[in-house]
């Protein structure tokens, strides 16, 4: 028993399990404390008087009723966003170059899934079936996502990466760039010209519109019911298995310790013998694979797509990575998390605490804040060690 | 293999220029171009070539080895008479020619910020929105609409200024945007390149999000639906009376007041473009531009050499910003209409390529990239979704695999796909000529260096926007 929780297999499996749940709670206690004492602080206020008006109840108690719900949603969208962060991170780790185009890649799988789906739903090979089917297909979906956006990656690196390196660092930038316009307007150009239209919308199947009813809480005279939809389950489980996955790959096989020697030096890793091209093509394999799976979940959570589905989760995943710490798996993680976390809190209270004066439109604002003020205090972000500025 | 077929073009293009430069041949050469072009677009007002054929006469009398005195004489024709008749004779060249010099100004403001100091900007259209937002705000009913709902302006609010406020306010707009230019710039200018570049898109993100929402608890904006009416400067009657005179037979109807604003914000964004190339050739030849350069092509040495870094960053972001406030202020003014829309990350993408295309760092080359990347925007993908929709409604089919064009899906139209051009002038500028068209002269002297010492570079040298020769893959 010793021996196996030794082995650096399970202990790569672990840890970042352990990371995820340390992260969630401490990130949940931080915001939902924080929340409380603005909520505690502001009740007397104009708009806590206008809570009062508004719902009956004062705003600290408002505030108090929503956190829980707001705490699922909140980690919902921040494993999706940590799921995006993690192919930007393994860029990043090892070409210290910002894939803009990653946010295409991600709607890339996220229209292969979809049209995957829909293609089945016209087939009628989605209605009717057991619950077991409807997730196999789902998963048969995710795969072509995440097959489709992995080869894109790595076509997108061969073609307009690879002549451009030891380019000074804008010049691959702005190709990524010009790849990701171009990639946006191909998706519109064969959606339009196979379906007529450029949106998709997730077929209805299986049971991912349901919702568990994880508890009730008493409240006066009425209870609050708390629950989770069945698609952010799948998305919160299948986030956690890419990070487990990604962290076993990069940490506990012989490709990651390839990949982690190019990152660190890629003229020595060359002469110990790895063909750091085909890592880097690698790289791009794996956080392609990743986006475009990150791409379906985000799909079924939001249900419409559209070409331009990519750029705003894109910048947001983004941000997670730099506030985690750009480079690192756990940091994408973390930022990950706290970014979707602040997202959902300001998303649901800033309407009232303002009352009405700003609501959740303002919410990508918070995002790019949040982005100016860590790389203005902590370039590294939250979990990066300090590393010389090579630019 | 590239390399050898850009090598030869070029090589033809070099001949091609002795043998016109010989004697007195530029000179008629340049003159019989311009007068052809001229009256071709006279005599065919519809014609794409012939307006094609017109606007690369300024090309000519750029490259071509003429006395400055000749060029400037000849381009002054161009643009102050030639430019007038043949616009106001088909409104939509004005209008053509208008965004040319408008996307022209902003890309050479963008230049400064780009090309001189190295700094990849990606919200360049913020300061724009902040300058047209200025004069939107001021300029039109708004301020007394503070606590109306957008949409519903009671009848016969006033205006808040006088037209004529407009000359004020393009000044005041170069300071707002300058200053926000600066408010931006102080705390990020400390990032690295790339991080800049993400900053500066997130901010013009924010831009943007505020101009759609900043409706309320305050109405400033007017929200999505934008802020319209805006005054325009007025137009002194009788001077108008009187250049109808002379104007009215050339062109062959009344010109009317419409078709003067149009003339006078074409005119007014030449002045800029005038100001703007005066003023980045003076700093690119001064301390400053100088400093700049240090700065772009290495960060830790320019510092070693006593350059007050963010001083000199924040100089070239104000610098650019003040441009693309005034023109802000321009359009709001000639479009009478301001909206969140015109302001979008699109844009900003669009004002690069021309920089990209046209060459970083070089003045005729930006140019140059805006007007082809307009006139590809307006009249070439315009023209080629026009034929397409002409060969749908005919009967005609492709020969050889029997497809009717009547089939061909009416998503397939070019004028909806500017991303794609721009995307793949992006990467195939960057992959084959990262100097662009008509490259800068210091780069062209660096390039020339280059492949005499026929060096490689290894990774992460330098900072800026270089266009080193790529070596394929550093290992």
């Amino acid at each position: 028993m010793r021996r196996l929780l030794n082995a650096p297999i399970l202990i790569e499996i672990l840890r970042p399990l352990g990371q995820i749940i340390i992260f969630v709670a401490a990130s949940g206690a931080a915001l939902s404390v924080l929340i409380l004492a603005i909520a505690f602080l502001l009740r007397g206020s104009a708009a806590g008087l206008m809570t009062i008006k508004n719902y009956g109840v004062d705003l600290f108690t408002y505030t108090l009723i929503n956190l829980p719900q707001v705490l699922i949603d909140g980690v919902t969208i921040g494993f999706v966003y940590a799921a995006i962060a993690l192919g930007y991170t393994m860029v990043y780790g090892v070409l210290e170059f910002i894939n803009f185009a990653h946010s295409e890649i991600f709607a890339i799988g996220a229209f292969v899934g979809i049209e995957t789906l829909i293609g089945l739903n016209n087939a009628g090979r989605l209605t009717g079936i057991p619950t077991w089917q409807a997730y196999a297909w789902l998963a048969l979906a995710i795969l072509f996502g995440m097959a489709v956006a992995g080869a894109t990656a790595v076509t997108m690196e061969r073609i307009a990466y690879r002549p451009l390196r030891g380019a000074p660092r804008l010049v691959p930038l702005i190709s990524a760039i010009g790849v990701s316009f171009f990639l946006q307007d191909l998706i519109r150009l064969v959606e339009s010209l196979t379906t007529g239209q450029f949106y998709r919308v997730f077929p209805t199947f299986g049971n991912f519109d349901e919702r568990i009813t994880i508890g009730n809480l008493p409240f006066g005279d009425t209870t609050i019911e708390l629950g989770i939809q069945v698609k952010s389950l799948i998305v919160i489980l299948a986030a956690v298995a890419m990070v487990v996955g990604l962290n076993y790959l990069v940490n506990a096989t012989k490709l990651g310790k390839a990949i982690r020697s190019t990152a660190q030096d890629r003229t020595t890793a060359s002469l110990m013998g790895i063909n750091v091209n085909f890592v880097i093509s690698m790289t791009f394999l794996v956080g392609g694979t990743l986006g475009g799976a990150a791409g379906l979940l985000y799909a079924m959570k939001f249900t419409r797509i559209d070409p331009f589905v990519g750029f705003f989760p894109g910048i947001k995943a983004f941000t997670a990575a730099v506030l985690g710490g750009i480079g690192n798996i756990t940091g994408a993680l973390l930022g990950g998390i706290v970014l979707g976390m602040l997202e959902t809190f300001s998303g649901s209270y800033l309407n009232v605490f303002t009352m009405g004066a700003a609501g959740a439109e303002y919410k990508d604002i918070l995002a790019f804040a949040i982005l100016i003020i860590v790389l203005i205090f902590r370039p590294s972000g939250l979990l990066g060690e300090q590393v010389g500025q090579k630019a | 293999m590239e390399k050898g077929r850009q090598f030869h073009f070029s090589e033809w293009l070099q001949s091609l220029r002795t043998k016109l430069n010989q004697g007195k041949t530029p000179y008629i050469f340049s003159f019989l171009y311009l007068a052809v072009g001229t009256a071709l677009v006279y005599l065919s007002p519809r014609s794409l070539l012939a307006f094609l054929l017109f606007i690369s006469s300024a090309l000519v009398i750029f490259g071509l080895r003429l006395e400055t005195r000749y060029k400037v004489i000849l381009a002054a024709i161009a643009l102050l008479i030639l430019v007038p008749i043949v616009g106001v004779r088909n409104i939509f060249y004005l209008e053509v020619i208008f965004q040319i010099s408008v996307f022209a100004a902003l890309a050479l403001g963008l230049n400064i910020v780009v090309g001189f100091a190295g700094l990849l900007d990606m919200g360049y259209v913020a300061f724009y929105a902040v300058g047209a937002y200025t004069w939107a705000f001021f300029g039109s009913q708004q301020p007394f609409l503070l606590h109306e709902i957008p949409g519903t302006a009671p009848p016969g609010t006033p205006f808040f200024l006088p037209a004529d406020a407009f000359y004020l306010f393009v000044f005041i707009g170069i300071a707002v945007a300058a200053l926000t230019g600066i408010l931006l710039g102080t705390p990020v200018l400390r990032l690295r390149g790339d991080y800049l570049a993400i900053v500066t898109l997130a901010f013009g993100e924010v831009i943007r999000v505020l101009a759609n929402n900043l409706d309320k608890p305050l109405n400033l904006t007017n929200g999505p639906q934008g802020i319209t009416p805006i005054q325009r400067p007025t137009l002194p009657e009788p001077l108008l009376n009187g250049i109808r005179v002379v104007l009215n037979p050339l062109v062959g109807h009344n010109v009317s007041e419409g078709d003067f604003y149009n003339l006078f914000f074409y005119l007014a964004a030449l002045v800029v473009i005038l100001v703007v190339i005066l003023v980045a050739r003076r700093l690119d030849d001064s301390r400053i531009g100088r400093a700049w350069t240090a700065i772009r092509e290495d960060e830790t040495a320019a510092i070693a050499m006593g350059i007050p870094l963010v001083r000199m960053k924040l100089a070239a972001f104000a610098c650019g910003a003040s441009f693309a406030g005034v023109m802000g202020v321009l359009f709001a003014a000639s479009r009478t209409f301001v909206s969140p829309e015109s302001f979008s990350f699109m844009q900003s993408i669009g004002v690069l390529t021309m920089v990209i295309l046209g060459g970083i760092g070089s003045i005729p080359g930006v140019i140059v990239g805006a007007a082809v990347v307009t006139i590809l925007n307006l009249q070439v993908l315009q023209g080629f979704s026009l034929y397409l929709s002409q060969l749908r409604q005919s009967d005609s089919v492709i020969p050889l695999i029997n497809f009717a064009w009547k089939d061909l899906s009416t998503q397939l139209d070019p004028a909806k796909y500017q991303k794609m051009v721009f995307g793949l002038i992006l990467v195939l500028m960057m992959i084959y000529r990262p100097a662009g068209l008509i490259p800068a002269a210091r780069r062209k002297r660096e390039l020339a260096k280059e492949e005499a010492k026929e060096s490689s570079d290894d990774d992460d040298s330098g900072a800026g926007l270089e266009a080193e020769e790529v070596s394929h893959g550093a290992d």
